[in-house]
């Protein structure tokens, strides 16, 4: 491959030097430029964000992120609720998400008739196409409404008085909350889920479940004991594929989550997460104010945990462990 | 009995049984499960669809009884006086099209860079796993990074902001088709070309980009699709604007952002024109979607 590559290069400077060693430099150059400016646009990303902040963290220090305070008046600003309420509601997004992208990984490469995979797969990546604003105005408009009447009051009624997970189920249902919020996330990061899983079980050489099916496995036993293990660290990538989506999702959560700068310990309490709290508080901070600096160091620090996140996600999707490709 | 039946049961595929009574038990447990599972996945395929249709039904029912001609003649008006959106619609179709227009070039070359000249190397490696980190970063941030170099040192919101802002979005978009479909491309056609002579360059341009035109093309509609419905980045770029205004730099009016702003009000009328805007930007993006895929099927 490199070899005719370089041959192909040779023979290029040989009979095109005249007319083409110009232009092929000029392109491998706009080429090469263009992949910097993309480090470059990263870079400036985190500085501009870091710089945007700075007012704040010299304020407020590393207690930045201990103070559960949001106060323009005494001029306090801590970070703590809001990256309380991101992970908390990107990881109860995950637990409810997952599973049913398994099953519909599951369902997309084993047990749907051929014809049927590409419309059904179809729909569910549409699911990821609807803007999240969509998700944000159904959520407010149709979900809410559901969660405040039947669903929060049945759940408050059933698990309320339980000793020890009963706190969680406690408090007024105004259908609007750290629930409701992870239930519209998990609906937006299922499809993304679901995808990269259907994608990597998809990878599993067919001899393998073959020989699998040839000594009598069930199409379950198959998944259990074929596919899962060869897929495992690729399917842990996608779940942090989709809790990087999670972290980060801003409209749909505004809508639904109550944007209360509180930690409730019940799921049904109000609260917000960066993204949220940034949208919505953004508009009332004038420039160069310590707050809009608050706001971006809070942006920062989203930023930071997204890029870890995001960065595990890669670095498990590409490792592939090719057991086949020697056979 | 019954601990040694669970017990054989438990490594029955390393000591097969011979009591026919404990296999034939064992054979219904295994098939059990296995309908079990299979009903599970049925019912999760089946929830994530109800999703995507509970969300089309909401929208064709709250959305279709307010879509009138005058929502794309007449522009946002104050409550109480059955303004359109027109100037929402033409401000996103402005800054959608101009962020695609910066943002492709761009995300075209990294893709060939990453495709045709860095195979292997430790740059191209950076920029592919810093490209993917950008398709899945939060667009919130990139709203606030343009904000920092494109608003606050400057006169204030604008349009072209707002397009800078989908620009960025755009290009990983772009470039993670581009280097896909580039590397579809078989070698013997580039060794063709330069047996003929051709120049790398010439070679890239004229023989891979159109054989890989399909896959180029649905990265670009994916694209267009996914910054149209953008919200967050342009609340700290373009702003919104209710008065009509196409000058880029003034703040601008998008659909996303006045739906976000209208379905927050407490006006019925400005509520159902968001229902109108989002039918109109959900069955447009969704339409796009399906496209992108029909283009790319044929020849793959």
């Amino acid at each position: 491959m490199s070899q005719t590559a370089a041959a192909a290069r040779t023979d290029t400077a040989r009979t095109g030097a005249r007319h083409g060693s110009l232009g092929d430099s000029i392109f491998a150059a706009l080429a090469t430029g263009a992949g910097v400016f993309v480090l470059v646009l990263l870079g400036a990303i985190i500085v501009s964000l870091f710089i945007g902040g700075l007012p704040s963290f010299r304020a407020f220090g590393l207690g930045f992120l201990a103070t559960s305070d949001w106060d323009p008046v005494q001029q306090i600003f801590g970070a703590m609720v809001p990256i309380y309420g991101t992970i908390v509601t990107s990881i109860l997004a995950l637990l409810m998400a997952v599973p049913i992208a398994f099953g519909t990984a599951f369902y997309l490469t084993e047990l749907a008739p051929g014809w049927f995979r590409r419309p059904v797969g179809i729909a569910i990546e549409l699911l990821a196409a609807v803007p999240s604003i969509i998700y944000g105005m159904w959520g407010f408009f149709v979900i809410v409404p559901i969660m405040a009447d039947p669903i929060e009051p049945f759940l408050i009624d059933q698990f309320g008085d339980l000793p020890v997970i009963g706190a969680l189920f406690q408090g007024p249902a105004f259908g609007t909350g750290i629930f409701t919020a992870s239930l519209i996330l998990a609906i937006m990061v299922l499809p993304f889920i679901a995808a990269t899983m259907r994608d990597v079980f998809l990878t599993v050489p067919a001899v393998y479940k073959e020989s699998a099916y040839g000594v009598g496995c069930t199409t379950w036993e198959v998944m259990r004991s074929i596919v899962i293990p060869y897929t495992r660290v690729s399917v842990v990538g996608g779940i942090m594929l989709g809790l990087g989506r999670a972290l980060g999702e801003t409209m749909a959560v505004t809508f639904v989550i109550g944007n209360t700068n509180r930690i409730s310990s019940s799921l049904f309490g109000p609260g917000n997460t960066i993204a949220s709290i940034v949208a919505l508080e953004f508009p009332e901070s004038a420039a160069g104010s310590l707050k809009l600096s608050s706001l971006l160091a809070l942006g920062f620090i989203l930023f930071v945990i997204s890029f870890i996140v995001l960065a595990i996600s890669r670095l498990l999707l590409r490792q592939k462990p090719m057991p086949g490709a020697k056979a | 009995m019954s601990t040694t039946l669970t017990g054989t049961a438990g490594n029955a595929h390393l000591f097969p049984s011979r009591d026919p009574r404990i296999a034939q038990r064992l054979s219904r447990r295994r098939k059990r499960i296995n309908y079990i599972s299979k009903g599970l996945c049925i019912v999760a395929t089946l929830i994530g669809l109800a999703f995507l249709a509970a969300i089309l039904i909401t929208l064709l029912w709250l959305g279709l009884p307010g879509l009138h001609l005058s929502v794309f003649t007449e522009t946002t008006r104050p409550p109480g006086s059955n303004g359109g959106l027109l100037n929402a619609i033409v401000g996103s179709l402005i800054q959608t099209a101009i962020g695609t227009a910066i943002g492709t070039p761009i995300g075209l070359l990294v893709g060939t860079y990453l495709a045709e000249y860095a195979r292997g190397s430790a740059l191209g490696n950076a920029v592919r796993f810093v490209s993917d980190v950008l398709l899945s970063a939060p667009s919130i941030l990139i709203g606030l990074f343009i904000y920092q170099v494109l608003v606050n040192p400057f006169n204030g919101f604008s349009g072209i902001a707002g397009c800078a802002a989908l620009a960025v979005i755009v290009i990983p978009i772009v470039v993670r088709t581009t280097e896909d479909m580039l590397r579809l491309i078989p070698v013997a056609l580039r060794e063709a070309a330069a047996a003929l002579g051709a120049p790398k360059w010439k070679t890239t341009v004229f023989v891979c980009y159109r054989a890989a035109i399909d896959g180029i093309a649905t990265g670009v509609l994916l694209a267009i699709a996914r910054v149209a419905g953008e919200t967050a980045p342009l609340l700290f770029t373009s702003l919104g604007n209710l008065n009509w205004s196409v000058s880029l730099t003034q703040p601008m009016s998008s659909l996303p952002v006045t739906i976000y702003q209208y379905a927050g009000s407490a006006f019925d009328d400005w509520v159902q024109l968001a229902w109108v805007g989002a039918l109109l930007i959900t069955f447009g993006v969704l339409a796009l979607n399906i496209l992108a895929r029909l283009i790319l099927r044929p020849r793959h």
